[in-house]
């Protein structure tokens, strides 16, 4: 449990980030709150020769809500994320999330960035990005650009960031209606068995907008298109809830692990977003 | 002198001597992270070690290539077997009289094995060094199921002569360790064959790990000047390391000293002897400085010592009204590659012959055939006795299946088998002499405290409402009704490695009438500081808080067989017990001087010697022990000392009653505890607070041991828990509220009538949760699912009995 030896950075802005990205190429890594990636280092799993700390880095912190906008800063810790008042109530979503995360250590060193950025399956906040349709902000050499977090995932660890860029922050629009992130966990501390997020827009009784996305059943976030227009148009009964659950099913890929076999993952999943839907629809 | 109070009362108060809930000395340091383990140590010139281990569950090493780790800066030396070979240490015997390979010697038999020693400046260069180490291994068939390995062509110990003995008789197969028999085969075929009623499983205890807080570790200082060797290091039995360390390397047992300094938990991990220690020892001697080695998390969850892996087969029998007639135990035991198991010598399957319980069991047979694979060895005792915990749950989840066969109440069913409280002392068909016991007394205060009919109503009412479509949660009552052997042992059946089991104390009373007194036994978290201090206070009347116990350094203490197996306070609590009445004796003949009287004429009363019949005239222990250090007492040496090593005359069988009510959720798998209610007798209890801490530390590693907890491999060998993430540790948000209770039965043999408690919540707990796993899904035909009872195997379980469809 001793990482390979490693030369460690300090930069206190993005362009020294990205300097120091530009020089060493694949041999360096920026580290945000380090709680994925130092385990990596420390199992001798992810070998980093160039160790670049974020903490320093001006301008990537903080939250902002403005104008039916949020957007937090990469540097936000989940600790962050819990206690800002004005986001537990502009998308609660993200504190029923982020409480459901590690443990109360950990999520005051993981950052949102590092989380969304990691590309780890076990993950929490990527699905949740996903079903909130955010956009992630990176900067590189070639300057600023956006990427859809629906489109950022490519397979385990492999993201459309590229090695010299650093994501800077997470926009969405805030979400209406009801929400519910539900996970199925071993213990405190643990990634999920399975997880899902759901938000649902009502008038009357009926669903008007519906995003579903699901955590560590496939090697990259599942956001299910097929599960939201299920629900749309109806009244969240029953036989539209199984339908949804059904097009969900038929989108995720889980693989074998100690938390149990394929079979196993499949029904939790299941049971998991069925219960998240009912929670969401009771909530909208 | 005179400052000492007269009223009894506060007198019995100041001493905080037995039954006192006196708090624990050691949490002032422990709580503020001042406490000294084998990591803390810092010796100048120090140099640290690591391990090369494979990355092979079974593979030949066709070489080892050590150039590029020996060319990094900063390293010093590569040890491998050869290096150890002319020393005879690349081998090194096994608790169990099997022998262990110290570093691969052609072959490597378990992942995680130690293949090479790293030397270095620091503990990073090492690191970096091992990496360097070039091994060219040729992978071998792996074996990892023991029904498979003892008949597979696969050899796996070529090392051993084929067809010779082992260390417990013949084996039949190249990977067949032993045989092992208690009882009358015949006697409980007959009965068994011949009865109304008979249930047969297969009950697993699967292969997990006491994982202590703390890993294994040691720093070994040879001094090159004057000959000696000190060992510091994470043991349980630091004297009988001294002994084996002197065996093996010839240096004469003077010359070593053996330290245990504060130990962060060992639950039997810390017994066996290990690589590490012996190449500490070596490099020290090599290099002539220092050498530290201290294990990270995996190492210790891969390669040293596991517990359990048990596959045990029973019949049991009854008449139809449920009185059991026979009991019929086979166990396949997987002991991995090398037999390291932590056993009294004689007793290759520890006490698991205690299997037949609580209950009167006319006849009874075991047979326990030992297996090696290509797992990490071990074998030792996790938090019990000597394979005690496997033995109890397999009688309780046997009970629980001849519940099933009868149609009958299990608790009934235990209540109309208890050995009766008259039929103590109580001869057991399986050899064993149980001390006391009253079952049925504590049996129906468990029942009648958790309310167990009306639990049963509720479970009724469940089990319709879940029919009916309106619930998808069960609720199950696991009962668990143990009794543990402990205290280990008398010499005349129980050693380790030749080392008869006593235990020891050496007091020394101060003059000023303060005390130092010290033990062959070493705490890793149990508080003896606190509970020796107070069995002395009791039996010498000088306060506990003027009494500072130490253990574990073998220069200083007397010798004895260490901590595990709960026999601290019935071995060593004994010898306390009674060096404190030689100091008394001798007391008495002090005071009775002191108050010009003859001996018999004083009497001891709490903290002094009065007059009989005239308690106004007195002497303190203070002042009795001023005097023995600075009056002439004619026919008295001077001082007042004593030492008392306790050979005992049995083991001691602490029993309990344990209930756990559970929610399960049939289609995740999850579970909820509602509650849990532990009845614990282990006699006289020295600390109830102590006591209620033992409880509860025990039970929640039972939770963990019975609802997740495993070491588990896949079909290479490959450990697939070997990391915090998957090998599961409750945190508080895990562990359910426990009610705790007792029943006080004294053991009749012990001097205070102790019987240790450090145990029996794990070795009752385990069955207490599986069997609510059980019971939840009894309605629904279950008989037998096995451990742990994580999430998906819950779910499994409902979806074999089609709860899903
Ligand atoms: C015991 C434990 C349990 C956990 N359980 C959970 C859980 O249940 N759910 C969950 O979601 N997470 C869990 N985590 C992970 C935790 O939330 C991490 O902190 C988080 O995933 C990563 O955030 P970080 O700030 O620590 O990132 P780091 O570890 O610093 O970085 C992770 C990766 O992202 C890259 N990175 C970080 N920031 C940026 C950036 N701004 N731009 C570009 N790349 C970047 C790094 O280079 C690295 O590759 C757990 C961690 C631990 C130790």
């Amino acid at each position: 449990m001793i990482p390979a030896p490693f030369d460690y950075y300090r930069p206190t802005d993005i362009a020294g980030v990205i300097a120091l990205l530009e020089e060493h190429g694949d041999d360096a890594r920026v580290m945000a709150g380090g709680h994925s990636l130092i385990p990596m280092m420390k199992l001798r799993m992810a070998e980093v020769p160039h160790l670049i700390d974020l903490q320093d880095v001006a301008g990537l912190d903080g939250i902002s809500i403005e104008g039916g906008t949020i957007r937090i800063g990469a540097m936000a810790t989940q600790a962050d994320l819990i206690d800002h008042a004005g986001l537990a109530e502009a998308a609660p979503i993200l504190r029923e999330a982020a409480l459901q995360i590690a443990d109360p250590q950990v999520r005051y060193m993981g950052t949102l960035g590092g989380n969304v950025a990691n590309g780890d399956p076990g993950n929490d906040m990527p699905g949740l990005m996903q079903c909130l349709d955010a956009q992630f902000t990176l900067v590189g050499p070639d300057g600023e650009r956006s990427v859809a977090a629906r489109d950022f995932y490519e397979a385990a660890y492999m993201t459309e960031r590229a090695d010299e860029e650093v994501l800077t922050s997470v926009s969405f629009a805030a979400p209406a209606g009801g929400y519910a992130y539900e996970k199925q966990k071993r213990k405190i501390g643990d990634y999920a068995t399975a997880a899902a997020a759901v938000q649902l827009g009502k008038e009357g009784a009926q669903c008007t907008a519906a995003s579903i996305a699901m955590t560590n059943l496939s090697d990259v976030p599942v956001w299910s298109q097929a599960a939201g227009a299920a629900l749309q148009g109806t009244s969240v009964d029953e036989t539209a809830i199984k339908a949804a659950v059904e097009a969900a099913l038929a989108d995720i890929d889980p693989t074998e692990d100690n938390r149990g076999p394929v079979a196993f993952k499949r029904h939790v999943a299941g049971v998991i977003l069925t219960r998240a839907i009912q929670s969401a629809w009771a909530r909208a | 002198m005179k400052d000492e109070v007269d009223n009894r009362e506060e007198r019995v108060a100041n001493l905080k001597g037995m039954g006192c809930a006196r708090k624990r000395v050691e949490d002032v340091r422990f709580t503020q992270g001042k406490g000294n383990y084998v990591d803390d140590i810092k010796l100048p010139g120090m140099l640290h070690g690591d391990f090369v281990r494979s990355p092979y569950a079974h593979a030949r090493v066709k070489s080892i290539n050590i150039d590029a780790a020996m060319a990094l800066d900063g390293v010093v030396a590569v040890l491998t077997a050869k290096d150890l070979e002319p020393l005879s240490l690349h081998w090194m015997p096994t608790l169990a009289g099997d022998k262990q390979m110290v570093l691969a010697d052609g072959k490597v038999l378990f992942q995680g094995q130690e293949v090479a020693f790293v030397v270095a400046r620091d503990r990073y260069v090492a690191a970096d060094a091992v990496e360097l180490v070039e091994v060219d291994y040729e992978e071998l068939p792996v074996l990892i199921d023991p029904f498979e390995a003892i008949k597979s062509d696969t050899v796996l110990r070529e090392d051993l002569e084929d067809g010779a003995d082992g260390a417990h008789g013949p084996r039949r197969h190249h990977n067949h360790i032993f045989l092992w028999e208690e009882g009358d085969k015949a006697a409980t075929e007959e009965v068994i064959d011949s009865a109304e009623v008979v249930a047969e499983e297969m009950v697993y205890y699967h292969r997990t790990h006491p994982c202590p807080l703390e890993t294994c570790g040691a720093v070994a200082s040879m001094d090159k000047v004057n000959g000696k060797l000190t060992l510091y290091g994470t043991f349980q039995a630091p004297h009988v390391v001294r002994t084996v360390a002197s065996l093996l390397s010839g240096i004469e047992e003077h010359n070593i000293r053996v330290v245990s300094p504060d130990i962060g938990g060992g639950f039997g991990n810390k017994v066996g002897v290990y690589p590490g220690y012996v190449c500490s020892i070596v490099a020290s001697i090599v290099t002539g400085q220092p050498v530290k080695w201290v294990e990270d998390r995996m190492e210790n969850l891969m390669a040293t010592a596991f517990a359990r892996d048990y596959w045990m087969k029973g019949k049991i029998s009854a008449t139809k009204g449920g009185k059991i007639t026979g009991l019929h135990c086979h166990v396949t035991a997987d002991h991995g590659a090398f037999d390291a198991c932590a056993d009294p010598t004689k007793y290759p399957a520890g006490f698991f012959h205690i299997c037949t319980g609580s209950y009167d069991i006319p006849v009874a047979y075991v047979g326990v055939d030992g297996v090696y694979t290509n797992k990490a060895p071990g074998g030792v005792a996790y938090r019990c006795s000597f394979r005690v915990t496997e033995a109890a749950y397999f009688i309780e989840r046997m009970i629980e299946v001849l519940a099933m066969e009868l149609n009958m109440d299990a608790a009934e069913l235990r209540r109309i088998n208890f050995i009766r409280k008259d039929q103590f002392p109580y001869q057991s068909a399986l050899g064993w002499e149980y001390d006391s016991g009253d079952y049925h007394t504590a049996w129906d205060k468990a029942l009648s405290s958790v309310g167990y009919d009306d639990l049963r109503r509720e479970q009724a009412e469940r089990v319709e409402a879940f029919k009916r479509g309106e619930t998808r949660k069960l609720m199950g009552v696991g009962l668990s009704f143990f009794t543990e052997i402990v205290g280990a042992g008398p010499v005349k059946n129980c050693d380790i490695l030749g080392m008869g089991m006593f235990d020891s104390c050496e007091i020394r009373i101060h003059p000023t009438g303060s005390a130092i007194a010290r033990l062959g036994t070493i705490s890793q978290g149990q508080g003896h500081a606190t509970t020796f201090a107070q069995i002395l206070a009791t039996e010498t009347g000088i306060p506990a808080d003027s009494i500072t116990i130490e253990e574990g350094d073998t220069d200083t203490a007397p010798y004895g067989l260490g901590t595990y197996g709960s026999r601290s306070t019935p071995v060593a609590g004994a010898a306390t017990a009674l060096a404190g009445r030689k100091i008394r004796a001798k007391a008495q003949m002090i005071a009775a001087y002191l108050l010009e009287v003859h001996d018999d004429d004083v009497e001891f009363d709490v903290d002094r010697f009065v007059l009989k019949g005239a308690p106004e005239r007195f002497k303190t222990m203070k002042e009795i022990a001023y005097a023995a250090y600075n009056q002439a007492i004619p026919g008295i040496e001077p001082g007042l000392e004593a030492v008392s090593y306790y050979d005992p005359p049995n083991m001691t069988y602490p029993f309990g009653a344990y209930v756990c009510v559970m929610d399960v959720d049939v289609d995740t798998g999850t579970t909820d505890i509602r509650q849990f209610y532990a009845l614990d007798d282990c006699g006289t209890r020295i600390n109830p607070m102590v006591i209620e801490g033992q409880v509860h530390g025990g039970l929640t590693e039972a939770l963990a041991i019975a609802m997740g907890q495993e070491i588990a491999y896949d079909d290479l060998g490959n450990c697939k828990t070997g990391t915090l993430m998957d090998f599961f540790i409750p945190t508080a948000w895990e562990t359910p509220n426990y009610v705790t209770d007792h029943t006080e039965t004294p053991s009749p043999h012990h001097p205070i009538g102790a019987k240790g408690v450090g145990e029996s919540p794990n070795v009752g707990g385990v069955p207490a949760f599986s069997n609510a796993v059980h019971d939840a899904f009894r309605a629904f035909g279950l008989r037998q699912a096995h451990m742990p009872h994580d999430h998906w195997r819950i779910w499994k379980i409902a979806n074999d009995l089609g709860l899903h469809d």
